[in-house]
């Protein structure tokens, strides 16, 4: 048993971190935030130089050779940032996929020039209908003289607006939820009959409507094998769910240090509000459901590097209780901040604001109790 | 001990649907069916509809213009205005101030400003909370000083709501500084057009523009304008936050957002069945409908303790607390309900141009959400009532 990171981790963890600290002030943050891209190229590059956006994907992809517990050390200090890059999409969601089942020629098209920084992805898993369900597809694709011929919809894919390309979900065969008949294909933005309608969200991202007409897709833009997508699918959004989570535990530690810290200094009835009794014990509870999550997520990552039987089952518990531990950290914040914790200036709220989405993206406590108890 | 309505009472609210299908304006109802945000005028007009009926001020003694209405009328036509989904009036002139100035204020004062609140014409907004003091409201510092025959007021207000639209503010200064911090504070009505106002706007976490700070510097105010006595202020503060949470409840609001909740889940087909069917997401709709029926009748029975001579007492405090964590836990079975489609955020002006991402009644829902976190603050934060609770109830 040993909890600790090795050297070359913990010179990773510290590197973010001064980034965080030194690069990414709040003001420079919320300009981001606001800006037409949304977030900063320049910062970009800047992970590109360090070597993060390479370092979890296979040597034999150009990458460093890591594992899912670099990226969990790269996310967690990113939520302690409220980092808007797209890194969890980019790298994490779509990268991951293609370096576990791409070609060598999809790799060397798309992954060298993600890891120089010079390409972005987004994965287009969700339908206005399929909820959190990852096989229920209808988005159509139709083998024809060799190419892919695609017509459907793809509903609040993140980082839609800023990808060159993006994977998609589609259904070769079966019915509307059946789990074999999906097919992974990759599609450039640019080609005709895609088209996107970008829009923010609540979290200050970027997400688009996808809508696909007749779209031609080469059989060379086939993600692993016809028809046996989903468990591509699947694996992809388990290693997300990894680093979403991730983001959620720093996320969680500034929020609750910082409202221990308001309450040291914010005065009511001639005294420091944290002197409260009922004040301190909510308090006690929202660091104990900060170091619950924190454990898990170490258990889920550790599993899942090692391939243990229950990865995946540990994955969906790991989910479940961020879940929980974002709901009462993120509201209980706002509450302790009073007013100010409902205003746009503060900090406090765009943090509530991200764990907020963060509990249903890849499927909220429900989803994940339900999965839990069926793995 | 009796929950059925006279054969009056069922006349009377069918005089309500009747007079609610005839007189509620299309234009404002559809701006409300769609979750759309309200003009100024919007407001108003409805307040003046009302007004017109005798049905704005219906707390008011009949003598001051009131609708002199039976507590179970009062719920009737509560329940049909908040099932039409019209508009929230404005509380700070009917429910707030109103009350105030008819309880404390001169003939003179009454004269002066009960008609401008009956008819909508002065839109007031609540000088109370300050910078340093929020749940303790007593610490509050901005002063006034009398100067001959005018009060010299300085300092600041914050969240302050709606205090873009207002005519007039009614404060709580102090003009005396005491041991006992309650003791030196009055209650104050001062024209927002005064010289020295400055209102600031304060935008919160759903992007809106509903509360304000507002800077007083050197701001005179005619001593005539004082309510009550001086140092009564804090007597004053105490009875309007009990008219203040009586009906903050909102519990046919609450009614109405659960049966739509219901309607929308129920309709939305998750795999082979709605999502209504999902034994999970039903236990929590079932869950809220049963605390909303046992505040409901919490209130119901408050209700009839005033009618039959008492007045509202601390159990107003279990009103607020029960009806602010309804209107939260429906909010946030809203965005459950959406799942990822509770993401998008548009802003007002797109909302406005039927630009809805996913399904329409979408877009309304994460700004509702955000925006009732506030509820459990303001009007005495929840921990704050449950304060009360504990002093004034069960004397611990």
């Amino acid at each position: 048993m040993d909890f600790n990171f090795n050297e070359e981790q913990t010179l990773i963890q510290g590197q973010v971190a001064q980034f965080i600290q030194r690069d990414y002030e709040w003001e420079k943050r919320q300009n981001l935030v606001s800006s037409e891209l949304g977030y900063s190229e320049e910062n970009w590059k800047t992970f590109a130089e360090l070597g993060w956006l390479g370092i979890s994907l296979s040597e034999a992809s150009g990458g460093f050779g890591g594992t899912a517990l670099e990226s969990m050390i790269i996310m967690e200090e990113f939520g302690k940032g409220l980092v808007v890059e797209p890194f969890l999409e980019t790298i994490i969601l779509c990268s991951a996929l293609i370096d576990s089942c791409g070609t060598d020629e999809q790799k060397s098209e798309i992954l060298d020039q993600v890891i120089a920084g010079n390409m972005h992805l987004a994965l287009g898993f969700t339908e206005p209908q399929s909820r959190f369900n990852l096989a229920d597809v209808t988005t159509e694709a139709k083998l024809k003289d060799g190419n892919y011929i695609v017509n459907g919809f793809k509903s609040v894919v993140m980082n839609g607006p800023n990808a060159n390309k993006i994977i998609i979900s589609t259904r070769t065969t079966g019915k509307q939820t059946d789990k074999d008949g999906i097919t992974l294909l990759l599609i450039d933005v640019n080609q005709d009959g895609v088209s996107l309608r970008n829009y923010p969200t609540v979290d200050g991202r970027r997400a688009s409507e996808l809508t696909l007409e007749n779209v031609t897709v080469p059989s060379s833009y086939l993600l692993g094998s016809e028809d046996q997508g989903f468990q591509l699918l699947e694996d992809a959004i388990d290693n997300a769910t990894l680093g979403i989570c991730a983001e959620a535990v720093g996320a969680m530690e500034v929020l609750y240090k910082t409202t221990v810290e308001y309450t040291k200094t914010r005065e009511q009835f001639g005294q420091p509000i944290g002197k409260f009794q009922v004040l301190q014990h909510r308090m006690v509870d929202m660091f104990m459901e900060y170091e619950q999550s924190k454990s898990l997520l170490y258990m889920a990552t550790i599993k899942n590097v090692e391939g243990s039987q229950d990865a995946k089952k540990s994955i969906s518990g790991l989910k479940y209780q961020v879940g929980k531990a974002a709901k009462f950290i993120g509201q209980q914040s706002v509450q302790l901040h009073g007013g100010m914790g409902v205003t746009d200036e503060l900090n406090v709220g765009h943090f509530f604001k991200r764990l907020t989405t963060i509990i249903s993206i890849f499927g909220n406590t429900d989803y994940h109790l339900k999965r839990y108890s069926q793995l | 001990m009796d929950l059925t309505f006279s054969k009056e009472d069922l006349d009377f609210q069918a005089e309500v649907r009747d007079f609610l299908t005839s007189e509620y304006p299309l234009a404002i109802k559809e701006k409300q069916d769609k979750r759309l945000p309200l003009e100024k005028e919007d407001i108003i007009s409805w307040q003046k509809i009302l007004a017109s009926k005798g049905w704005f001020a219906i707390n008011w003694p009949k003598e001051y213009g009131g609708a002199g209405l039976t507590p179970t009328q009062i719920y009737i036509l509560q329940t049909e205005l908040a099932g039409a989904n019209t508009p929230i009036l404005i509380p700070f002139g009917v429910n707030m101030c109103g009350p105030v100035i008819y309880t404390f204020g001169t003939e003179e004062q009454k004269k002066k400003y009960l008609p401008g609140i009956l008819n909508s014409d002065t839109w007031w907004c609540q000088g109370y909370s300050e910078p340093g003091s929020g749940s303790d409201l007593a610490s509050l510092q901005t002063k006034a000083e009398l100067k001959g025959d005018n009060y010299l007021v300085n300092g600041t207000k914050t969240w302050t709501t709606l205090a873009q639209h207002a005519d007039w503010v009614f404060c709580l200064v102090r003009t005396e500084t005491t041991d006992i911090k309650q003791e030196g504070i009055s209650f104050l009505l001062i024209d927002m057009k005064s010289k020295g106002i400055e209102v600031k706007p304060i935008i919160t976490i759903d992007g809106a523009h509903e509360v304000n700070m507002i800077y007083f510097d050197d701001v005179e105010v005619p001593a005539n304008n004082l309510i009550g006595e001086e140092g009564e202020g804090w007597n004053i503060a105490k009875f309007l936050l009990m008219h203040e949470r009586t009906g903050i409840a909102g519990i046919a609001a609450l009614k109405r957002e659960l049966k739509r909740l219901k309607e929308i889940s129920s309709d939305l087909i998750v795999g082979e069945a709605s999502l209504l069917d999902d034994a999970n997401f039903r236990n929590k709709i079932e869950a809220a409908e049963i605390e909303l029926t046992a505040t409901e009748f919490t209130e119901l029975r408050t209700l009839s303790q005033i009618s039959s001579g008492g007045a509202p007492g601390p159990e107003s405090s279990i009103l607020k607390i029960k009806g602010t964590e309804l209107q939260q836990s429906i909010s946030e079975l809203f965005i459950e309900m959406l799942g990822y489609y509770a993401h998008p955020f548009l802003t007002e002006a797109e909302l406005g141009s039927n630009a809805s991402i996913g399904p329409d009644y979408a877009g309304s829902a994460m700004p509702h959400y955000l925006n009732f976190r506030k509820v459990s603050i303001y009007g005495g934060s929840n921990e704050i009532q449950r304060n009360v609770i504990s002093k004034a109830i069960l004397g611990l």
